[in-house]
């Protein structure tokens, strides 16, 4: 089946792009075939005076390059291949004699961004779904397909490094913003308006070429202004003296270029080639001209596309996907939330109703035992809603109309019709038992009871329940509107409607929903125990605090394991702690100087007394007194020691519970390490970097720790049985 | 068109926001927020899923310009789909009373199963408007195509057009002020200050009863106030549990100092509410599991001239109700008189009672006598409080709701209007 179909009106020929069988457009392998094909013949047709380029489908222009292609380059000759074909072939539109309009509507990402650069005009729907970016470096590689040379002369260096680095997709009024589109549309006219700019192109240069007037030249080009364009409708781009001297000197391109590798560095500890490398490439390409950006960009591709790294991240995004579309609950149909019910307006319950109105537009009822409780947690919910609001993600009447579904009382008024409802008591097995019986009392006989810990076994809290079915675990990770993960357990009785319920609306509410077992800690927090855990032994033996964090950060975490502590609470994590080391023993003993800090009232963030300082909410620096405390002088250490203690501790209990079934399969369990944990996404997971280290390596160190340091690191059972077969995880 | 056999309007739930004194706690919220305040809570209450709603119907006497249809933005709470239609109206002080009115015609003409009807004032939230020579100045600067002819529109503004324009509670027909009329009504029907103090030591004594017994409070959706809705407002704050006829006699009177009578203690006050109704058709009631509180027997609704004795309307609806649901004063075990001012209350009981009245409306006998163990039980207006728009939908909750507990079979209310309406309706329970 083709893949571009052509629809003529009049003198504008309209090339309709639509993958067949898929979703959305990629530009595959046949895609770029046939447009090669297609593009000589439109260009001899006399009859045809200009191309207009649009999607078939609903909602997507192009959402970029087929990722399933990456994972079969072999070298990092093969990929600059790739990246040199799609340069040339993206080439021919700029080349093409006839002006070309791009008349996107729906996602217009990477590939598709690139071609849609190339093109004479570019015309969008003002519609949310509507956004444009270059999302490459997300994937560890950058874009390859010109997008490093035309960005930064379409709309400025600055603007484009800010896409292009953090691969990042901008909603269509921001791209008009910043010149990366010449028209903003209604959905409706999109076509008509696209088929009219395009004949106004073909007039203009053919009254242009008439004229002997040049098509445009270098300096236009820097100034991101092309050719034929009608200057009314142009967007503003930047412009003034500081655009002058930055984007358009080469002097001034340097100080762009310096302070985004500082900030690059900063960010990504090095941990990330892509980033740095994009920097270098967008810099040739401007202060060398095209050819020489072309040619380092496909150099750079290639390299890229071959790093660990980008694997390790394309392996990801695959994850993700795979992720989204299973079915833990076995076809098992899940009920529709339109009610949910919130027990507990605190910090916890506020984040969950305030995620699920913006995320799942459901009405949220909270309750609370007392109504300044319930009002503040209203507050707070409504809090989310206004960022978003802050940052323009929604408008003020989309924002009233969320702000409207967030609701509560004292009583378990308006339970009785909730679908779902949620506890986010107090952490005490008593106190969620007693909340089950009520809500049990107060709901209908179809109403689903979650219940958001930590720790508690699910099967526990459930002990008693009339309608044990309907009771589930779902644990969510502070701060609930920006942590990406979700924890669903179901007990041994949790019917399977239940389950489909609970991850059905975990999804709803934006969540990467990871099912697991009724397990003390369930994954995330079994396998973050002993790694914090550890990080507390190295620190009551004199680790300096910062050291501490610095190399763990470097390791790929996003935050350090003692600024973790002070995130998460002592008292929170003493309690979790101790949970544990009943759970599992010996091997997960608490490390002594939470009680210490305890009894010195360092509750870490939330009473602005840790082992950091804070100063209004912020961090401001290590607090030394910590180390007079413990008694201990502070002293670095081997880096090597710090690393490899705190995360194979991680690695090992981590074989362990997958060992005892607590997570479906190697996917998830790695999957809710990186986006509970923030475990290094370039190191693919604990289970990945088991495999990629090797079970006999990684038992090998576990011994080489346990003789120094103590029985804890005994390597686990199944690790030393995979080492002994060289069996792996993942085949 | 043939109307369906045998339907019957059922309350079957009404809540409200507390009443607080106008520029008091409810003083930086509008009244549309008010007013879906009280609907999404009873929403809550009566754990009704929002589709069931097939009408809303709101009753405001002073709208904002912003807001003009205020029913509609209360349709729009995202706990509804967005395809109920809705209507806001003014019958005065009897709005939210009309609003059940016509929900039970919705409902008896089978045009509607489930229909929410309720009512809000927020005095704290008037329109404010121009002179009518700042408005023509401003709209004159809106059509000006440059910034000169704007500068120039601007120089023509004068010192009195400064002067903005606040809505009065005053009648357009007769210029006389609620208050005026009330006053002039003592004076007709010989009513003194003592017994105007009495009626408003009652209301305040009862619905303080009422709020610390949790009868009254039982109605209403706590609100959250203060910056951080920290503040919860669970209950009236005009009702003074401590008054004495002493403290109400010491009250100097207000629209006619010399040889008034009526003063601020024994008037409704400025107040900001929103209130709520649900009102359903009775099989549609049980099918969904409710037992309806009482059922809309009857309403009438009467108007005299306003140059007259302005708020004497139900001495006309009154009789005409009780002759609409073939009943006398004697059925009735509840009655609920609407408490603008003490002063209207004795005028109208005064009418009720006379065989002079009697024989001017054209009546046997008079209506009947009043008996206070059976009137305003928990208390009035005068205590605690009258959002124009809100008060019919507070008082057909409260006597609802106090004919079930008391186990009554008829309750009457009755209600006072601007432009000499008066407008009263007949409950009945089984």
């Amino acid at each position: 089946m083709p893949v571009f179909r052509i629809e003529r009106e009049g003198d504008v020929a309209l090339l309709v792009l639509d993958v067949p069988g898929a979703p959305v457009n990629t530009l595959n392998k046949e895609a770029r075939a046939e447009f090669e094909t297609l593009l000589p013949q439109l260009a001899n047709d006399f009859t045809v005076k200009a191309v207009v380029l649009i999607s078939g489908k609903a909602e997507n222009f192009i959402a970029g390059a087929d990722i399933e292609e990456f994972t079969k380059l072999r070298t990092a000759d093969e990929a600059a291949a790739l990246s040199r074909n799609g340069q040339e072939l993206i080439q021919r539109i700029e080349d093409f004699p006839k002006p070309v309009v791009a008349a996107i509507h729906g996602a217009c990402l990477g590939g598709g961004c690139e071609l849609a650069m190339a093109c004479t005009w570019r015309i969008a729907t003002d519609h949310p779904k509507t956004v444009i970016g270059l999302p490459e470096t997300m994937l560890g590689i950058l874009p390859g397909a010109g997008g490093t040379v035309r960005m930064p002369r379409l709309i400025g260096l600055r603007a484009a490094l800010d896409i292009i680095l953090a691969g990042k997709s901008e909603r269509a009024a921001k791209a008009f913003k910043l010149g990366l589109v010449d028209e903003l549309v209604h959905p409706a006219i999109l076509r008509q308006t696209a088929i009219a700019a395009a004949r106004r192109l073909a007039e203009a240069s053919r009254g242009a070429a008439a004229h002997g007037r040049p098509q445009g030249d270098e300096r236009d080009l820097a100034k991101g202004a092309r050719g034929a364009r009608p200057s009314a409708l142009r967007p503003v781009r930047p412009s003034g003296l500081l655009a002058a001297i930055l984007d358009r000197t080469k002097f001034g391109r340097g100080i762009v270029a310096r302070m985004a590798r500082k900030q690059v560095l900063k960010k990504t500890l090095g941990n990330y080639p892509a980033q740095p490398r994009a920097i270098d490439v967008i810099l040739t390409g401007l202060n060398h001209g095209p050819a020489a950006g072309y040619a380092a960009e496909h150099i750079a591709f290639g390299e890229l596309a071959v790093t660990d790294v980008s694997r390790k991240l394309v392996g990801l995004f695959f994850a993700d996907t795979a992720l989204k579309k299973d079915d833990p609950a076995n076809g098992a149909a899940a009920i529709p939330v339109k009610r949910l019910g919130i027990l507990g307006a605190g910090f916890m319950g506020a984040s969950i109703a305030g995620t699920a109105v913006t995320q799942a537009e459901v009405e949220a009822r909270m309750k609370d035992a007392d109504l300044k409780a319930v009002g503040r947690g209203i507050k707070s919910a409504t809090g989310i809603v206004d960022g978003r609001l802050t940052r323009r993600r929604i408008t003020r009447s989309e924002a009233e109309r969320l702000r409207a579904l967030i609701s509560g009382s004292d009583r378990y008024v308006g339970f009785h019709s909730c679908e779902l409802v949620i506890e986010a008591v107090f952490e005490d097995l008593e106190v969620k038992r007693q909340v089950l019986k009520e809500v049990e009392e107060a709901t209908g006989p179809k109403t689903i009871f979650a219940t958001n810990t930590s720790t508690i076994p699910i099967s526990q809290i459930g002990a008693n329940a009339t309608r044990p079915g309907q009771v589930i675990g779902m644990h969510f990770f502070s701060p609930v509107d920006k942590m990406p993960l979700l924890e669903v357990i179901p007990t041994d009785r949790s019917t399977p409607e239940t389950i489909a319920t609970a991850v059905a609306f975990g999804r709803r509410m934006g969540k990467k929903v990871v099912v697991v077992k009724d397990h003390p800690g369930f994954w995330v927090n079994r396998i973050l125990t002993p790694y914090l855990n550890e990080a507390g032994r190295l620190l009551s033996e004199g680790t300096p605090i910062d050291q501490l964090d610095r190399v763990l950060l470097k390791t790929g975490f996003p935050v350090g394991p003692v600024a973790l502590l002070d995130e998460v609470g002592l008292v929170v994590a003493q309690k979790a702690g101790k949970v544990m080391h009943s759970a599992f023993g010996a091997r997960l003993e608490p490390a002594p100087l939470l009680a210490t800090m305890l009894a010195d009232q360092r509750q870490g963030r939330k009473n602005n007394r840790g082992f950091y300082t804070y100063h209004a909410g912020h961090k401001t620096g290590v607090d030394d007194s910590v180390y007079d405390l413990l008694g201990v002088h502070p002293q670095p250490r081997d880096p090597k020691e710090i690393e490899e203690r705190c995360l194979y501790a991680m690695l090992n209990e981590a074989a362990m519970a997958y060992a005892e079934g607590v997570v479906r399969s190697p996917r998830d369990g790695d999957m809710a390490s990186i986006f509970g944990i923030g475990f290094p996404p370039f190191r693919g997971g604990p289970l990945r970097m088991i495999d990629d280290l090797g079970a006999a390596n990684v038992v090998q160190t576990l011994e080489r720790l346990a003789a120094k340091h103590g029985p804890r690191f005994k390597p686990a059972e199944s690790l030393v049985r995979m080492a002994k077969d060289g069996a792996k995880y993942y085949n | 068109m043939d109307i369906p056999a045998g339907r019957r309007a059922a309350i079957v739930a009404g809540l409200r926001t507390p009443f607080a004194r106008s520029g008091s706690v409810l003083r930086d919220v509008p009244a549309v927020a008010l007013a879906r305040h009280a609907a999404r809570e009873l929403l809550y209450r009566a754990e009704l899923a929002g589709h069931e709603v097939d009408q809303v119907i709101w009753g405001q006497v002073v709208p904002s310009v912003l807001v003009p249809n205020v029913a509609r933005e209360v349709s729009l709470l995202p706990q509804f789909p967005k395809t109920i239609p809705a209507y806001s109206l003014n019958r005065a002080c009897a709005s939210s009373c009309q609003a059940v009115a016509d929900a039970h015609d919705q409902i008896v003409q089978g045009f509607a199963d489930v229909v929410l009807a309720g009512g809000v004032e927020s005095l704290s939230d008037v329109p404010i408007l121009h002179s009518r020579g700042m408005t023509r100045i401003l709209m004159d600067a809106s059509k000006a195509k440059t910034l000169g002819q704007r500068l120039a529109t601007f120089g023509r503004v004068r010192p009195k057009d400064l002067i903005p324009v606040a809505p009065a509670i005053a009648e357009p027909s007769t210029g006389q002020s609620m208050g005026q009329s009330a006053e002039k009504m003592a004076k007709e029907n010989g009513i003194t200050q003592r017994a105007q103090d009495e009626v408003a030591l009652r209301s305040h004594h009862r619905a303080a009863a009422a709020t610390a017994s949790g009868v009254l409070t039982a109605e209403i959706a706590p609100w959250f106030g203060g910056k951080g809705m920290d503040e919860p407002v669970t209950s009236d704050n005009l009702i003074r549990a401590d008054t004495s006829i002493e403290a109400l006699t010491a009250l100097k009177p207000v629209f006619d100092r010399r040889y008034g009578t009526v003063t601020a203690g024994n008037s409704s006050p400025l107040t900001d509410g929103a209130a709520a109704v649900l009102v359903m058709a009775d099989e549609k009631a049980r099918a969904l599991g409710y037992t309806p509180l009482a059922y809309v027997k009857a309403y009438a609704v009467a108007a005299v001239d306003p140059g007259w004795q302005l708020l004497q309307g139900p001495v006309f609806a009154v009789p005409k109700v009780l002759e609409r649901a073939g009943l006398t004063w004697k059925d009735l075990g509840l009655v609920e008189i609407h408490e603008a001012f003490a002063a209207q209350v004795l005028s109208n009981i005064q009418a009720w009672g006379s065989k002079a009245w009697a024989d001017r409306l054209g009546l046997k006998g008079p209506v009947g006598d009043v008996n206070w163990d059976i009137t305003n039980v928990s208390g009035g207006s005068i205590a605690i409080g009258h959002p124009f728009g809100a008060t019919g939908a507070r008082l057909v909750t409260q006597l609802a709701n106090e004919m079930t507990r008391r186990d009554v079979q008829f309750g009457l209310l009755s209600i006072c209007a601007q432009g000499g309406m008066g407008m009263a309706m007949i409950l009945e329970r089984t």
